[in-house]
């Protein structure tokens, strides 16, 4: 069966059958080329998609005070609710198990100048786990530490954009800057992915800030960051009972809308990965289309060839061909063309995701690429259902007589 | 070399059966050169087709240098008409993407033979026929009666014990025919053993013995004065 002699044969017949050799190739590649591309394509949307939401930590709750609006345990409605220190040391102290960090945050807006070089810059009063919360990298010297925030330095850390606009091509670290009338010393230089709003912000210890504005114990929002073991179930029961820690601290209304809102990233990062997952089924779907195409396009394709080989059959069965040295020969051609044509397409499809890369940012598709194992899958499929489309004509051809075979014209 | 004894032959044609064959008998010695004559519907066709091992018989019995010939699964049938059977067709039945030497070549290779012997052969079989010059060319380059003499070529090649000739002369005019004759008369008087169906009486003149079959039966069998298609080419 697999003689040189009957390869010898089954190359001179497709060689003298260019058009059929074309037909079935071009087809099987054709399938594979545009399956190769749309699962590419759509890895690379995911991707984009990923780079989009995977910037902050997903394992994050943001506390908010707000004002009540239902009374309370003898407190009227419209109360404006505050978050202070000791909130941040009740939360450390009861959820220690769930907590992986806590900080908090006190946004204030305010010129920033070095030398004669002034910009509005937003600073932010944070503690020194924010650098987790906001995946900060740090490009040179350091971030906040937990000396800073008990000595209440006059460090700054300040973000790659700000030291472009401010110093130019100077070196920032160590240098004093004037942020709102108050001197800092400029101890680190960081970089975000977020964008250019990330890069143009300024750190500076909370407890700074708070000595700032009056020595007040105040703070504005507090972000915890909780074990990311817990789980998305965990995260949400975190939430509820921590939401009913507050309230009764602050002695706020189980009932009441308002007063402190909970925004937790895990209930969007789940939205997100829904999303996500929706689109991978929208992939999954196009790419089992584009193969069932592919297959019944090949399917078609064998069946007119064995019909139309349908008396050519006959000749070789009149001269002696037997049934098995029929089918093998129709099938070795077919698995044949099918096979290279397959990797041909694969091959070309992967070289262009390849090329791609970044190219099409604008479209939102980064690095697309596709498993090598489910672009090889494909192929042997479609190659798999090309012999078995072949099959079934070429046995029911095997099984004419030849004299009927000979007769057809 | 042929025996048949009482050999039946029927179709079915919807609901009613048509019995083509009914009960004929003969035998063909080596070296013979028959001619099967009758008129179209006499049954000649599917005589031929049984003898080639194209068809099956429903009665009777078909001896071929003394293998008996019954009960073939498709394989056996193959292999059987590959090393007793050589055939020629009316319309050719060349492949028309192989060239003439190719198409020579093609029983061998189903034999099993070499390649380099496999065209050997082959050419030498061509260059029997007189077409040596012509092998590298397709059937599409061809005449009409050259395409006839690859046939036979290629029929020979398999070194057959009965070569099979159904209207070798039907697509031919009267000119290539008797062309076509002179060599068959040649291949029979190197000692092979041929069948010839024919309805043309001047072609079956040029045979050994004729059997004329009508309906079914055979109404006479009888040995002629061969004459030689050389005169007339």
């Amino acid at each position: 069966m697999f003689s040189r002699d009957t390869w010898h044969e089954i190359f001179e017949t497709i060689q003298k059958n260019k058009l059929r050799t074309f037909l079935s190739g071009f087809t099987v590649a054709l399938g594979i080329l545009i399956f190769v591309s749309l699962v590419g394509l759509t890895n690379g949307l995911q991707n984009t998609f990923n780079e989009f939401f995977s910037n902050n930590s997903n394992n994050m709750l943001y506390l908010f005070p707000g004002r009540t609006s239902v009374p309370y345990k003898g407190y009227k409605s419209g109360r404006q609710i505050e978050f202070d220190v000791s909130d941040i040391k009740d939360i450390e102290k009861n959820f220690s198990l769930m907590t992986e960090y806590i900080t908090p945050r006190i946004d204030r807006g305010g010129v920033v100048k070095y030398k004669s070089e002034f910009n509005n810059y937003n600073i932010r009063g944070v503690s020194e786990s924010f650098q987790f919360a906001a995946n900060t990298l740090i490009m040179k010297g350091r971030y906040l530490n937990k000396e800073d925030i008990r000595q209440k330095t006059k460090f700054a850390v300040i973000g790659r954009l700000v030291e472009q606009d401010l110093f130019g091509s100077e070196n920032a670290i160590g240098a004093y800057i004037d942020i709102a009338g108050s001197v800092f010393k400029v101890v680190g230089v960081f970089q975000d992915e977020g964008g250019d709003d990330e890069e143009r912000q300024i750190y500076i210890p909370y407890t700074t800030r708070q000595l700032i504005e009056k020595n007040t114990d105040k703070v504005d929002i507090l972000i915890i960051g909780f074990k990311p073991e817990i789980g998305y179930v965990g995260a949400m029961a975190f939430e509820s009972s921590l939401n009913k820690f507050l309230r009764d601290k602050k002695y706020i209304s189980p009932a009441d809308q308002n007063g402190i809102y909970i925004r937790n990233v895990a209930d969007q990062f789940k939205q997100n990965q829904q999303f996500a997952s929706v689109l991978a089924y929208i992939a999954g779907f196009i790419a089992f289309g584009t193969i069932l195409a592919g297959i019944i396009g090949i399917s078609n394709i064998m069946v007119f060839v064995v019909k139309e080989r349908t008396k050519e059959l006959g000749i070789r069965k009149a001269l002696g061909a037997t049934p098995r040295a029929v089918i093998s020969s129709i099938l070795l051609e077919s698995v044949f063309i099918t096979t290279i044509s397959g990797v041909i397409g694969m091959v070309i499809g992967i070289a262009i995701l390849s090329s791609l890369g970044e190219k099409l940012k604008d479209f939102f598709i980064t690095d697309p690429y596709i498993n090598i194992g489910l672009a090889f899958f494909a192929t042997f499929i479609l190659i798999l259902f090309g012999a078995i489309a072949g099959y079934i004509p070429a046995k029911r051809a095997s099984k004419i007589k030849p004299i009927v075979a000979l007769r057809d014209e | 070399m042929i025996e048949i004894k009482d050999l039946h032959k029927s179709y079915k044609m919807g609901s009613n059966s048509l019995h083509v064959l009914k009960g004929l008998n003969f035998n063909i010695e080596e070296g013979e050169l028959v001619a099967i004559m009758g008129s179209s519907g006499s049954g000649k066709s599917t005589l031929l087709n049984i003898l080639g091992m194209l068809d099956e018989l429903d009665e009777g019995s078909y001896t071929l240098d003394g293998v008996p010939i019954k009960n073939l699964n498709e394989t056996k049938a193959a292999q059987y008409r590959n090393k007793f059977l050589g055939f020629i067709f009316q319309s050719f039945n060349l492949i028309n993407y192989k060239t003439a030497v190719e198409n020579v070549a093609l029983p061998l290779y189903y034999q099993g033979v070499g390649r380099k012997e496999r065209q050997e052969k082959a050419l030498k079989y061509l260059e029997q026929v007189g077409l040596k010059e012509w092998a590298g060319h397709l059937p599409s380059e061809l005449s009409g009666g050259q395409k006839q003499r690859v046939a036979i070529a290629r029929a020979l090649a398999a070194e057959p014990k009965v070569l099979m000739a159904d209207e070798p002369t039907g697509a031919l005019d009267s000119k290539t025919s008797y062309e076509v004759m002179d060599l068959i008369q040649k291949i029979n008087d190197d000692g092979n053993t041929i069948l010839v169906v024919t309805h043309e009486p001047d072609i079956a003149d040029m045979c050994k013995r004729i059997v004329h079959l009508k309906d079914g039966v055979i109404v006479e069998d009888k040995k002629v004065d061969q004459v030689r298609a050389s005169q007339y080419v």
